[in-house]
Formats: C-alpha cells, structure tokens, sequence
C-alpha cells in the first residue's frame, strides 16, 4: 500500500515532466515544419513547454472538477441519497480516510469512479443505474474498490492523465489541420526540401503522440484495478459484495453515456464497452477482463489468499 | 585520536536520531489507536441515542411483542453503564445490544404495516449504517491496536517503548456469532 502510494506520487512527476517534454517537442517539430525556420521551433518549444506546465497545475489542482464536469456528476448531500452516503461514511471509518464528496451521475448504466489529487480533496461518484441495481452489500463493494483508490493515490494519477493525456490528443489533432494549410501556403515559400522533411516528421509525430499517450492509460489503469479491488476486501472483509457487484455490471450491456476516452480509466469497469465480453485482456483495453477480477474474489471467498500484484 | 572522537559523536548522533525517530512513531500509532477508539465510541453513542426513537416508532404495532422492546431497552441501559467498565466489558455490553437488536428487526419484517412506515425505515437505515459503522471502527482499532503492540513487543522499539512507558492496548472483541467457522477446504 504504502509503495503504491510513492509509486503514483513519483509517477505522476514523471507523466508531467514526459508530457511537458513531448508538447515540447511537438511545439518544436511544428513550429519549425509551419514557419520554416529553427527559431521559430525553439520559439514555439518554448510556448508549449510554458503551456504545459501551465496545464499540468491546472489538470492538478482543477482536473477533478473537469472529470466531474464533463462526467455530468452533480453532488449530492445526506438527505438527497442516504443510503449511499452512509455507505461511504462506513468507508471512510474503516479505511480512516476523511469524508470525500459524493456525487451521482443520472446515467441508467451501471458504474462508478474517483477523482481528486490528494484524499483531502477526493470525490466518488456512482450513476443512478448502480443505486438502483445493487444492494447495500454491493454497493458497499463498489465504494470500497473507489475508496482504495483514493487511499493509494490512483485518484490523482489516474486523473492527471486523463487530463494531459486528453489534451496532447487535442493538441496534435489542431496542429495536424494547421498543418496541411501550412504545406499549401507558407512551406512552399520557404522552399527546400528542409521544410518537407520537418513536416511528414509532424505530421508522423501527430499521428504518434496521442497513440503513446493513449498506450501510456491503457498501461496504467489494470494493475490498479487488481489492487483497488483487493484492497477494498481488506476494508469490507466481504469479497462476496464486489464480486456480485461486478458480476451485475458486467451482465449489463449499456455504455455509459458521458464517458469519454479520456476518462474511460477512471471508472471501476470500462464504461465505453462492450460488444463482446472478452476472456483475456487486450493491447488496448483500459480494464482487466472483468471475469478474471470476478473469479479472483471468488477465490478469496473461499480463503485462498489474495494474489495481490 | 581525531578521528575516533569523529566517530563517536557520529555514532552518537545516529543513536540520538534513530531513538526520536522510533519514540515519535511509537506516538503516532498510540494517537491513532485512541482515535480509533474514540470514534468506536461515537458510534456507540450514536445507536444509545437511536434506540429510544426506534422503540417510540414501533411500540404502538407490535402490543404483543413487548418482551423484545423491553430486552433492547434494557440492553441499551447495560451499555450505556458497562462505557466506564473499560473495553471488554464494554463490547460484551454492547455486543448484547446488537443481538437484542436484531431479534428486534427479525420481528419488525413479520409486521407488513411497520416495514412499510417512512419513519421506520430510516430508522432502520440509520441503525443499520451505524451497526456497520461500529464493527468497522472496531476493526480499525483492532488493526491499529495491532500494529501498535506489535512495535512495542518488537526490537528495537520495545527498548523505547519500555523507556517511555507505552504499554499494549485491548483488542475490542467481537460478539461470538459474527465469527464463523472457518472453511477448511483440503481437497484441493
């Protein structure tokens, strides 16, 4: 626990600092390839260094409220959804984390999420579907896995690459279009074959980033999940709850409507799914296939011990 | 001569370190054990004052289950005085209370009209949710009590522990019917 806690502080340091470092780069390839001079590159490194440093505080201090946002989650108090918040309150004693805010998500489809940089300023949210569905056992399941998450700190790893990672996507998807006006104008000034060069380099480098980046959530987000959702059984001592809790998320096919790829790794099952149910995890899946999950808490129930990655 | 002088004051000062070190962990695991305890506590009090609001919502339906309303009154009442008694009477107390307790919502399920009744049923979420409460605040102290005494049996913290007087604190035992036989499985 306490090396997952060091694990996600340091690495999101370096999410950041390999954020700020290919923005840069970026800026440097673009900028150069746009107005055709080195200095223009550097001038432009520059500018986007300074913008992601910039965006890396803000994706620290207001990405929850982003995710939050852009999930379409309003929060809710004690009288609004008792049972929920009692169970929440339940976790926060057994785990002795202080009381995060709660928030629903109207969404007829099952699932749920954390977010938030430090466990001071954590919030969990469910969708409406998930309390109509569960019992308080599973429900209790379900809020254990989210408060794990905030417990190692996944909450503030998972949402900064949401945030920077969503927004290098945006990014390289602008420049790509700046681009192919640049090659019909300005680059055939310049002349040289310098100039082409730089830019087939961006545009290979635009096509590049966002699917790193994309690789770098789909690495995250798998083993987290493994351990949230063993650690949430340390604070229930109930693998029975979160195994049932999967086992319904899983029967049901709808996707969650607000999910965007770039939160998609929040959330405690994949909300973009799911066509087929798949048996062994893909390059590209942000989730471990939920039936391994399922059948590890089953073997917990039965006493085996806990094979914690 | 210099150099051994060196050598011990470094010695020194690792030693002199190493004990603040230990000494302040050994408080930080003592205040989490008594705040852990205190919110034990919290809970407690909180059902002793739920109970009487529970007892007034129900007793007009059930005339003739006065026995049960009468155990839970009596129970609490046990509870409450068994507080000053220390952690082991204490959980017996109280441990006595959640079993009158469920007996009670055994019988509330056989009553249509009382399961159906608003006022009832937050009652029972609030009781339920701090039943809940309880038994994880009791297995975050005991884990915390855990961890505690483990550092002072341990070298060598329990030479500090010993230097300064921190002694091994009471595990809050659990009511024998939560504690179900373990399943020994030895076919596989």
């Amino acid at each position: 626990m306490y090396e997952q806690i060091a694990r996600n502080k340091r690495d999101s340091w370096l999410l950041v600092a390999v954020l700020v470092g290919l923005l840069a780069a970026i800026g440097y390839v673009f900028g150069a390839a746009y107005f055709g001079s080195a200095q223009a590159g550097f001038g432009i490194l520059g500018l986007f260094g300074v913008i992601a440093i910039v965006w890396s505080l803000i994706g620290y201090y207001g990405g929850a409220g982003m995710v939050l946002a852009v999930s379409g989650a309003r929060e809710v108090t004690r009288e609004q959804a008792p049972v929920l918040w009692n169970v929440v309150e339940e976790m926060t004693i057994a785990s002795g984390l202080p009381m995060p805010k709660v928030y629903v998500v109207v969404d007829p489809a099952p699932n749920a999420f954390a977010t938030g940089r430090d466990p001071q300023h954590a919030a969990v949210a469910v969708t409406s579907g998930l309390l109509q569905i569960m019992n308080r056992q599973e429900l209790q399941g379900v809020v254990a896995h989210e408060m794990s998450h905030v417990r190692n700190l996944d909450i503030r790893f998972a949402t900064l690459v949401g945030i920077l990672v969503g927004v290098v996507a945006l990014v390289c998807d602008l420049f790509l279009r700046l681009g192919f006006f640049g090659f019909g104008g300005r680059s055939r000034d310049s002349g040289g074959g310098a100039g082409l060069v730089l830019l087939i380099i961006g545009i290979v480098l635009a096509v590049l980033a966002p699917l790193a980046a994309v690789i770098v959530q789909f690495a995250v987000s798998r083993r987290r999940e493994y351990l949230a959702d063993a650690s949430g059984v340390q604070l229930t001592r109930d693998p029975a709850g979160l195994a049932d809790a999967l086992a319904k998320i899983a029967a049901d096919e709808r996707p969650l409507h607000n999910a965007t790829r770039a939160t998609a790794h929040l959330y405690i099952a994949n909300p973009l799914r799911k066509k087929k149910t798949k048996e062994s995890a893909g390059l590209f899946d942000t989730h471990p296939p939920i039936a391994e999950r399922i059948a590890i808490l089953r073997a917990m129930e039965q006493g085996a011990a806990a094979p914690v990655a | 001569m210099l150099i051994a002088l060196i050598i011990v004051i470094v010695l020194v000062v690792i030693v002199v370190v190493a004990v603040v070190a230990i000494y302040n962990g050994l408080v930080k695991r003592r205040q989490q054990v008594d705040n852990s305890w205190s919110q034990i506590d919290v809970q407690l009090k909180r059902r002793h004052d739920l109970i009487p609001n529970l007892v007034e919502a129900v007793k007009d339906y059930m005339q003739y289950e006065k026995e049960t309303l009468t155990k839970v009154t009596e129970a609490r009442a046990a509870a409450i005085s068994a507080g000053a008694q220390g952690p082991q009477a204490q959980a017996q107390a109280e441990n006595m209370l959640t079993g009158a307790l469920k007996s009670l919502f055994a019988v509330v399920e056989n009553y249509p009209d009382l399961k159906a009744n608003q006022n009832v049923m937050s009652l029972q979420e609030e009781l339920t949710t701090t039943e809940n409460k309880i038994s994880f605040a009791r297995q975050f102290y005991n884990d915390s009590v855990m961890t505690f005494n483990v550092k002072i049996q341990q070298f060598p913290s329990n030479v500090i522990a010993g230097m300064f007087n921190f002694h091994e604190r009471q595990f809050f035992q659990g009511e024998e019917a939560d504690r179900e036989v373990p399943k020994v499985d030895l076919s596989s």
